[in-house]
This record gives structure tokens, C-alpha cells and sequence, in this order.
């Protein structure tokens, strides 16, 4: 009797272990292939979980960003160097008025399961992205599209039409886009992933479709298991010009970037497109020159609560200034960010470039650290409603907390005193937007801003236009309204850009929002790798890269 | 025994209930997950206010529970924010957990009781000062220290194991985190048996069995060991729930994607389904667990049996 009790015992422990090791045998990890400079190589790269479903009109985040600029390509795409955007898919796009467009594409383009590429496969998606009924995250890039307002009423009532009236098939290989507003810019916001074209199989079992995509791009997925890896293999048949120069990418995704660090030091990873903060100081001597730190179209930002009206009374801005003169740009981007990061002189990103509307130093005397006059400025304005700054941050990712904390430091260097700022942490980052949509913040609050397109149109308008989808500060002014939608009815695009930076001048005159500094992709590799690069969005350019 | 065991299943019952209901508080008061979907930009109202609609959260909270229950009744655990069900990551994550969980309760045993039966049994003496010492370094130094150090020293530095484990996680690859994972409490089960051991050697009963002239060997697995077991069990059997929720840890630093990691993931994006979810299945491992320990009881100690 006894014995048969420990029997039992002893039956459903192994039972329960085999039970555990049946659930979890999958394939083997088929690890690194052993290609040698001939094109077959195959690398692995950390990764992050997808937060959405990968569909190109609902990811509005990085990782997935990744994958879809593997497998996607759109009408135009932008150069890694210099942010310009190259037609792609388009042979060309013609307007007279700014308003009007027509759109050819190039003949012989593939999906991956075959099906060709055509008119009314960018149509389609772009109907698809914009209809509200699909709950699209990035909906609002279509928001320039005549019929918009039927596809997506802004109020949430019930929507009228299923496709936007404002695009038109035209022919296999043509379509028409009709804007509802002049926009002379708009040709180079279509590089964007939310405008690739879709295939016929997205529409006929979605489901399938977004359990392994299917795209245009150079690679296709060769398996895909949520939550841990993405195999992705070069497409042979892939029409464009940019071929993969490798085998394929293997994606893991790593619940902690240290540890992705840890495995590349360790030889079990290839690539890490997010260096830890806390390996900044060593990963020098760790990687020497396979170490990159470039500038990526990433601009932080103090906005502040104008709906608050201690916040915007008269003499405020003068406070504001104050504040941005306080705080010692270079000091915190050395020790804090191990020069990570730029010092900001402008609302914009270096990666734009001169011509693209990047003006070093627009923000002048309003932006530089000099103790004295922030003091002088502050005690004019009438000092901080309260005589106390908070500064809010999400706490949960991002490290934000140091640089928050000296970023006080400096202020209350400053003032001599040691309440005169700070921190206010807010447990988790839902929580934190949480508060700012609806408009709960009485002082600062930190802000990041990470571009859709290389345009400067995308680092202004979004966020300080009058009720703009980002304007989260609520700051308005009309003479940065009408700048705004002069530069963008501007067909000469030197014209345009001017345009827009008197607009910035405006915002500066009126400290709508501190610049802080402009955030660099830092990535790190093996010395399997060549060739790496991150582009102006902070990925890398992954077709290039070659292995050894 | 049979109306015991059905008395505890019923005492489960309000546990569960204010387990899952005190978890779904708790994450619904912490805002509005849709606000964090869409990056450090504002979703615009119309998709929010659906995404909103689609999962339930324009509802208010009670009737948001209720239907939760309900579906949990038939076997549906919600959708997470990826649009992966929940289920399905349950899936995924469990075996890899339980796996874990296996190692560290094997570390447990075998090297915690052993420990503590040999320094029961010479208590006072160098081994038995050693081994003390050495536990009370092991429970003073924080799991991730530990983890972190190991995985320097044998990942990269000396190169005998992998730093992170893949995504199938087999057993072999677990055998350095489920050591982290066990560290802890295996100190514990080491001093635990050795008080207990050294406390029962003197008892009437190993008196008896010794001037029985028993052989040492069965004075000391049978009568002394398996009476002095019986505070080990209650502790490891309460520890294997623990060892679950808490491998969120070491599951971080090895990149084990068990359930440490979707709670961790779902608590950052706020995703009541997969907290929720992921929490019920801990807790009622958690209580049959004690059950199982109870019912051991019975076997270690037969007077148990009739009370």
C-alpha cells in the first residue's frame, strides 16, 4: 500500500516532466549558416515583441518597423545616408496644383507568393489603412486623402464610405491620389511603411496573412514564432535594385537588451541595434570600430502644459526660456548619455541635412547654458507657478530618471535651490499617456518625438500645430498656423523649408517647447559582419550588410 | 481523507475568486492601456474609442470582470494587445516555466536536503560551519546578482554555457538558471533539514530505532529522515508557486520566455487579458500545489491521515 503510493508519486513527476519537454520540443535552432562572403551567410539580430499585429497601417513602433522594412517596399524609400527620398515602386509622381497626383509604378514587381504588384494593390492597403473599421493605428497618415472624414469620422460616429474617394485605379500600373488640402510635400512622405502595397491574400484570409506576412521586400519569412524568433531568408526572386547581400536575418527577440549584449560578447548573436545604457562607457574598448553611433531623426523635448494656466499666462515665456537656458546640454549628453546624444539647437534632427531644413543654432541664445540669465529670465517672468518645477516621466523604460534628475540638478544649481526642481515619475508608460491625452500635467513633461518621414514638415506640424494629433502641450499660435500652411502650399521646396523654419522661430520666440537633444542609433556587431549601417530611422540597413 | 481533500477543494473556490478579482483591480486602476498603444504619439479618438470597444475596456470595471469570469469558464482567456490569444501564449510560456521550475525543485531536493542531512548529522563541525556559512552568503546575495555573475563568468567569459537560452528551452540549457532560480530556497531547505535532523536525533523514536540495532543507513532514511521531512516538504511545495510567478528574474536574465517574461510584458503594456489570465493559472498552480503538500502529509506522517 505504502509503496504504491510512492509509485503514483513518483509516476506523475515524470509524467508532468515529460508532459513540460513535449510541449516545448520544436525544431532545432538552426543557428548561423556557414556562408562565406558569397551572398549566403545568414545573420542573427536582437529584436523586440512586436507590440501590434504586423500590418503595415497599424505598426507605429520600432520593432515591427524592422520587419516591415524587410519584407515591404513602397513607392519611394529613403536614402540611409542622407534621408532623401528615392522613388522605389514609383517610377514617377506628377502634380501641377500640389493637390493632385498621379502615381506610376514600375512594371514586373512581385509579391513574394507571386502575385504582381499593381495600382490596385497600393489603393487597396491604403484604403484598408484609413478605414476605421480596421482600428489602424497609423490611420492618420492617410488623413491627407480626400474622403477621409467618411472612411474615419474624427467624432467615432459611424463611417460612411469603405474607400477613400479620393484615390482613383486609373490603370494597371497608375493610380490618382486627391488631397483635401494643398500638400507639395507629400510625394516623400509615401516612403513611410504605412503606404506599402498590400497583396490580394491580406484581403482574402487575413488571419494566415498576418501569421506569416507576406510583402514586396527583399526578404520573405521563412517562420515565424511570436513572442521569440523571426526567420527571415533572401528572396530570390525580388525584383528592386537593393537585393539582400546575405543570406537572411534571423530576429530573436530578447526581453532585456543586456542580455542581447551579454550574447553578443559571448558570440551568440551578431547584431545589437540598442547598446544598454549601461554598457555605454565599456562598449568602446569591447567593440572598438564595430561599435556605431549615429544620429537617427529622434528629437527629446520638455513641452509643457498650456492648458494650464499658470503655465500660459502673459510673462511666461520668459520663464520658459529661462528654464531651457538652465539646463547644461552638454554636461548631461557627456556624462549621462556617454555623447549618445547631441545638444539640441533646433526643433528639428541633423538627419534631415541643411537642404532638408536641419538649421544648426536656431535656437540661438534660448538654448545655450549661461546660469545668470536663466536666473535673470526666470525672476522676471515671475518665477515657477508654485515656486516648484515638476518634471513627469514615464518610469517603467528608457532610463529617463537620470537625465530627468540632472537635468533638475542643473536648475537648481542655477537658482540656488534645491526644490526649485523635481522629478515626477509616473509608474508606467500607458499610464504616462494616460495622463498627458488627457491633459492632466501641471508642469513639464518629458517628450519624445521620433520621425515618420525625413521632412521637417513631420518634426513641426504633428506637434505644435494648432490641435495636431501630437500637440500634447495644447500650445497654438496663429502666426505658426499660417507659416505652416504656406510652406506646405509652397511648390518650390527651398521656399518651403524657409517657410517652416520661420515658423520654428515663432515657436522658439514663444519657447513652446525646450529642445533637450537629438538621439543617435547606437548598434554594436561581430566580426562576422561588414558593411552595417543604421539608417536616418535608427534600423539597420539590413539588405547590406554582408557576412563573412 | 476524501471529505479533507474535498474541504480544501472548496476553500479553493474563494480564494480564486478574490485572487483574480484583487488582480483585475489592481491592473484596471492603473489607466487606460489604449493610451499607451500607440506610442508617444495620442491615438486619434475614433480608433481609440474602438480599440476600446474591441476589448471590452468601455465597460465599466465589474461588468468588465464578470464577462472576464465567464469566458474564463469556457476556456477563453482573452486576446493580448499583439492579437495573439492568450491561451496560446499560456501555451508557449508554461512548459517553458514548468521546465524551469522542474530544475530548480530537482537543485532543491537533491543538493538541499543532502546538505542538510549531513550537516545535521554533524552539527558543529567544519562542514556543518561551512555549509552554514556558505547559505547565509547565498541568501544575503540577490538572485540577479547571482544570475548576472554566472552568466559573465560561464557565458562569456569561460565559455561553457550560452548566455541566454534559445527559444525551445530544453533542459540542458536550463541547468545554470534553474540553479540561480533554486539558490535561494535551496539554502533554506539546507537549514531547514539540518534544525530539523538535528532536532529529531535526539527524539525517543531514533533512540529506539538505534538500540533496535538498526543499521544507520535505515535509522536515518527511514525514522529520522522522512519525520524530519515534513517542514521541507511544506516549504517546497509552497515554494513551487513561488518559484513560478518569481522566475521573472532570472527569466530576464537569461531571456527565457516563460511566464516571468509575458507577465512582465504585460504589465508594462497594461494588458489586463494577459495579466489576468496568466495570474489565474499561478494561483491555482499555487493552490493545488499546497494541496498536493497536505496530501503528502498523509504519507510521510500516517497520524495525519486520520485527523
Amino acid at each position: 500500500m505504502r509503496g504504491a503510493t510512492h509509485a503514483r508519486w513518483a509516476a506523475c513527476a515524470v509524467a508532468v516532466a515529460l508532459t513540460a519537454t513535449a510541449c516545448g520540443g520544436g525544431d532545432d535552432d538552426s543557428g548561423g549558416g556557414s556562408g562565406s562572403g558569397d551572398g549566403s551567410g545568414i545573420l542573427s539580430s536582437s529584436w523586440g515583441d512586436p507590440q501590434n499585429p504586423l500590418e503595415p497601417a497599424n505598426t507605429n513602433e520600432v520593432q515591427g518597423g524592422k520587419v516591415l522594412d524587410m519584407i515591404f517596399r513602397g513607392l519611394k524609400r529613403y536614402d540611409a545616408k542622407t534621408g532623401k527620398a528615392d522613388n522605389m515602386m514609383a517610377e514617377k509622381i506628377e502634380t501641377t496644383d500640389s493637390q493632385n497626383f498621379t502615381v506610376t509604378i514600375k512594371n514586373g514587381w512581385k509579391f513574394s507568393n507571386g502575385e504582381a504588384v499593381t495600382a490596385k494593390s497600393f489603393v487597396d492597403a491604403w484604403n484598408y489603412g484609413a478605414s476605421l473599421k480596421n482600428n489602424q493605428k497609423n490611420a492618420y497618415f492617410f488623413g491627407y486623402i480626400d474622403g477621409y472624414d467618411k472612411t474615419h469620422p474624427e467624432d467615432g460616429g459611424k463611417q460612411t464610405a469603405d474607400t477613400l474617394s479620393g484615390l482613383k485605379v486609373t490603370g494597371t500600373n497608375t493610380f490618382t491620389v486627391k488631397l483635401n488640402q494643398k500638400f507639395s510635400t507629400f510625394p516623400d512622405t509615401l516612403g513611410y511603411a504605412a503606404f506599402s502595397p498590400l497583396p490580394q491574400a491580406f484581403f482574402d484570409d487575413h488571419a494566415a496573412w498576418v501569421s506569416k506576412p507576406v510583402g514586396n521586400g527583399p526578404y520573405s519569412i521563412d517562420s515565424y514564432t511570436k513572442g521569440s524568433q523571426m526567420s527571415l531568408r533572401k528572396w530570390d526572386a525580388y525584383s528592386g535594385p537593393d537585393k539582400a547581400q546575405n543570406g537572411g536575418v534571423d530576429l530573436k527577440v530578447y526581453t532585456d537588451n543586456n542580455t542581447a549584449y551579454t550574447d553578443l560578447m559571448a558570440g551568440n548573436l551578431d547584431l545589437v541595434d540598442d547598446v544598454p545604457a549601461a554598457q555605454l562607457g565599456n562598449v568602446k574598448s569591447d567593440l572598438g570600430d564595430r561599435y556605431i553611433n549615429t544620429p537617427a531623426g529622434i528629437i527629446q523635448t520638455l513641452a509643457f502644459p498650456f492648458y494650464d494656466k499658470d503655465w500660459d499666462k502673459p510673462g511666461m515665456e520668459k520663464v520658459r526660456t529661462g528654464l531651457s537656458r538652465a539646463i547644461n546640454r552638454e554636461q548631461i549628453t557627456d556624462t549621462i548619455f556617454q555623447k549618445t546624444r547631441t545638444p539640441a539647437t533646433d526643433w528639428t534632427s541633423p538627419v534631415l541635412g541643411e537642404e532638408g531644413g536641419f538649421k544648426e543654432g536656431l535656437c540661438g541664445d534660448a538654448c545655450e547654458y549661461d546660469p545668470e540669465e536663466a536666473k535673470k529670465l526666470i525672476e522676471e517672468g515671475g518665477g515657477f507657478p508654485g515656486g516648484q518645477v515638476k518634471i513627469s516621466y514615464n518610469a517603467d523604460t528608457g532610463s529617463h530618471k537620470q537625465w530627468v534628475d540632472a537635468v533638475c540638478n542643473s536648475v537648481n544649481n542655477v537658482l540656488g535651490n534645491d526644490k526649485a526642481c523635481v522629478g515626477n515619475p509616473v509608474g508606467t508608460f500607458a499610464d504616462y499617456r494616460n495622463q498627458i491625452t488627457s491633459s492632466k500635467m501641471s508642469g513639464p513633461f518629458r517628450a519624445g518625438w521620433q520621425m515618420d518621414y525625413p521632412l521637417i514638415q513631420n518634426f513641426l506640424q504633428p506637434l505644435y500645430y494648432t490641435n495636431a494629433s501630437s500637440n500634447d502641450g495644447k500650445w497654438t499660435s496663429k502666426e505658426f498656423d499660417k507659416l505652416v500652411d504656406e510652406a506646405n502650399a509652397e511648390t518650390d521646396r527651398a521656399k518651403a523649408v524657409e517657410l517652416f523654419q520661420q515658423a520654428e522661430e515663432v515657436l522658439r520666440d514663444d519657447m513652446g517647447a525646450i529642445p533637450l537633444w537629438y538621439q543617435n542609433g547606437s548598434a554594436g556587431y561581430s566580426e562576422r559582419l561588414s558593411n552595417v549601417a543604421l539608417n536616418p530611422f535608427s534600423l539597420p540597413v539590413y539588405s547590406e550588410i554582408k557576412v563573412s | 481523507m476524501g471529505r479533507y481533500v474535498i474541504r480544501r477543494l472548496l476553500q479553493m473556490i474563494p480564494v480564486f475568486i478574490g485572487a483574480t478579482l484583487l488582480i483585475f483591480l489592481m491592473v484596471n486602476v492603473m489607466g487606460d492601456p489604449i493610451a499607451g498603444l500607440c506610442g508617444d504619439r495620442q491615438c486619434d479618438p475614433a480608433t481609440a474609442a474602438q480599440l476600446r470597444k474591441e476589448f471590452g475596456l468601455d465597460k465599466p470595471v465589474w461588468q468588465q470582470y464578470l464577462t472576464y469570469m465567464g469566458n474564463v469558464f469556457t476556456g477563453d482567456f482573452g486576446t493580448a494587445f499583439n492579437g495573439q490569444k492568450v491561451t496560446e501564449l499560456m501555451s508557449t510560456a508554461f512548459p517553458v516555466t514548468i521546465r524551469l521550475t522542474i530544475v530548480a525543485v530537482v537543485f532543491e531536493v537533491v543538493i538541499g536536503i543532502t546538505l542538510g542531512v549531513v550537516t545535521g548529522l554533524r552539527r558543529g563541525r567544519p562542514v556543518d560551519t561551512g555549509v552554514l556559512l556558505v547559505t547565509l552568503v547565498v541568501i544575503s546575495v540577490p538572485t540577479f546578482v547571482t544570475g548576472l555573475l554566472l552568466q559573465l563568468l560561464l557565458g562569456v567569459e569561460w565559455g561553457w554555457i550560452k548566455p541566454s537560452v534559445s527559444t525551445d528551452a530544453p533542459f540542458d540549457e536550463l541547468i545554470v538558471p534553474g540553479l540561480v532560480l533554486a539558490s535561494v530556497s535551496l539554502a533554506y531547505v539546507t537549514r531547514l533539514t539540518r534544525t530539523s535532523i538535528a532536532e529529531n536525533r535526539r527524539s525517543d523514536y531514533v533512540r529506539t530505532a538505534v538500540a533496535k540495532g538498526l543499521p544507520r543507513r535505515r535509522v536515518i532514511t527511514r525514522h529520522l529522515l522522512r519525520n524530519s521531512l515534513i517542514p521541507v516538504v511544506t516549504f517546497i511545495g509552497t515554494d513551487v508557486g513561488a518559484l513560478m510567478g518569481g522566475a521573472i528574474v532570472t527569466e530576464r536574465i537569461f531571456n527565457i520566455h516563460g511566464v516571468g517574461y509575458q507577465l512582465y510584458q504585460g504589465i508594462l503594456r497594461q494588458n489586463t487579458q494577459t495579466v489576468v489570465g496568466f495570474v489565474t493559472v499561478l494561483v491555482l498552480v499555487f493552490l493545488v500545489a499546497n494541496l498536493l503538500v497536505d496530501l503528502l502529509y498523509a504519507v510521510l506522517d500516517p497520524r495525519i491521515r486520520y485527523a
